[in-house]
């Protein structure tokens, strides 16, 4: 299992465009916003931003690049070869699914670290909440993209499920608009990356999440990995 | 010693029968061969003689085993060489070898066996650079890394020039000589004729015929397949 997950961590190193949208474009956005000199609610734009880059990274590597990558395991016949073999097809998704969430938990730290230095953004002021709400909307991400990887019959399709629901995910996470209309943000609440932005910036701020964002993000990993359990097609 | 054992075997899919009652058996250390044309039946059986489906009726053992029921034994006994190789495009054949010794308990040599397959000086080469032969190359080493007792090798030269075809024929004859029992799935009957010890012909799933190439070959191999199989489809 240690070599599975190596060896799907060097795949993963190998792939310039992941990392360039997963780990490089988090942090310039982050930056472009900290040259602005706009302030939201008494924070730059930087702090405002923060919660919803980290929820962006998330989606990048669990909505869109896991279903492609288990989809295209199917495709090219990789999951059925493993299935011949002692180790299975079931532990290279538990090896994919590692290996997202270590780059995703990276990524976050990332951008923690170029917010503080490069602008000012305090770090996170209750860092055990901060911690449990970006691994909570982690593993809400990959949830869904392990449901996107059981039912899309095609990488191909799996890509386009992932982007599509990127758009709905990201609105509510404020990418577009960070000040929400109080109905959008009220129904924003109860979507993934609302709840995600809502739980760090909490976090950030200094209290305790509340819990329904986590309750949120909670189900949304349990109900996405247990159906996709059940429904995974393996060839 | 029956390595293979296949009993009335029955698979469909939907109303589709892909296999119907099929029975053969194979022994240890034999070369058998499954013939057929595209659509005989010859992957159905094969999935549920390594376990990959379950039959619908019928019973099958490979060593001993049930490949459903006793699935964690099998898989350390049983190599399997799928029609289309499947590997990641990025990884390199080092890293494949290395990857897929970790799965076994007593792994082959990996140096030995590249050397074998004439893989050395491509072990840093990425997958999808490779030529078609030496992926086919690569999936064999990779379905006898485990040292299995059983493998079965699926279209195993399709694909190839004539030169590497030669090539890996002398080398299934060298594994066979190893002791290892070996079911291989073809269309080619020069194939079959040069490496097989007994064949089975398959039409529209069912057992159209079964014995050593001489005895089928009416006046040749090809010409007994043709007679059987050609036609009403």
């Amino acid at each position: 299992m240690r070599l599975l997950t190596l060896t799907e961590a060097k795949l993963l190193m190998r792939e310039p465009l992941a990392l360039f949208w997963g780990l490089a474009f988090p942090m310039v956005l982050l930056a472009v916003m900290g040259l602005s000199s706009a302030t939201m609610d008494g924070l730059s734009l930087a702090a405002v931003y923060e919660p919803i880059v980290i929820a962006f990274i998330s989606v990048v590597f669990g909505v869109q690049g896991l279903p492609v990558q288990l989809a295209s395991y199917r495709e090219q016949r990789i999951l059925r070869r493993l299935a011949t073999t002692p180790a299975g097809p079931v532990r290279v998704i538990g090896a994919q699914l590692a290996v997202s969430l270590t780059v995703v938990l990276a990524a976050t730290a990332g951008v923690l670290a170029v917010g503080r230095l490069g602008f000012a953004v305090p770090l996170p002021r209750q860092p055990a909440g901060f911690a449990v709400a970006a691994v909570l909307a982690a593993t809400a991400m990959l949830g869904l993209g392990l449901l996107i990887a059981a039912l899309a019959p095609t990488a191909r399709s799996a890509g386009a499920a992932g982007t599509v629901l990127f758009f709905p995910l990201m609105y509510f996470a404020g990418l577009w608009t960070p000040q929400l209309s109080p109905t959008a943000r009220h129904i924003g609440e109860f979507t993934p990356l609302g709840a995600a932005t809502q739980a760090l910036r909490d976090a950030m701020a200094g209290s305790w999440p509340h819990p329904v964002p986590l309750i949120v993000l909670g189900a949304c990993t349990l109900a996405c990995s247990v159906t996709a359990a059940r429904l995974f097609r393996w060839e | 010693m029956t390595a293979i054992e296949v009993e009335r075997l029955r698979k469909q899919y939907g109303a589709k029968v892909a296999v119907d009652d099929v029975s053969f058996t194979v022994a240890e250390g034999e070369i058998f061969g499954l013939l057929g044309r595209n659509g005989a039946g010859k992957s159905s059986t094969v999935d549920c003689v390594a376990g990959l489906r379950a039959p619908d009726h019928g019973r099958i053992r490979v060593a001993g085993l049930d490949p459903r029921r006793d699935q964690r034994e099998l898989r350390h006994l049983l190599g399997v060489q799928l029609q289309e190789s499947a590997l990641p495009g990025k990884l390199t054949v080092a890293e494949a070898m290395r990857l897929y010794a970790s799965f076994y308990r007593s792994p082959a040599d990996t140096a030995g066996l590249l050397d074998m397959l004439d893989l050395t000086e491509k072990r840093n080469s990425r997958y999808r650079g490779l030529s078609g032969g030496q992926k086919q190359r690569l999936s064999i080493a990779l379905a006898l890394i485990g040292r299995p007792r059983i493998a079965i090798l699926d279209e195993l030269t399709t694909g190839l020039d004539p030169v590497a075809r030669r090539d890996t024929w002398e080398f299934v004859d060298n594994i066979r000589n190893q002791g290892v029992t070996i079911m291989l799935v073809t269309h080619f009957m020069t194939e079959a004729e040069r490496l097989c010890d007994r064949v089975a012909i398959l039409d529209r799933g069912r057992l159209a015929a079964i014995g050593t190439p001489a005895q089928l070959a009416r006046p040749t191999l090809e010409d007994t397949f043709v007679a059987l199989t050609a036609g009403r489809r």
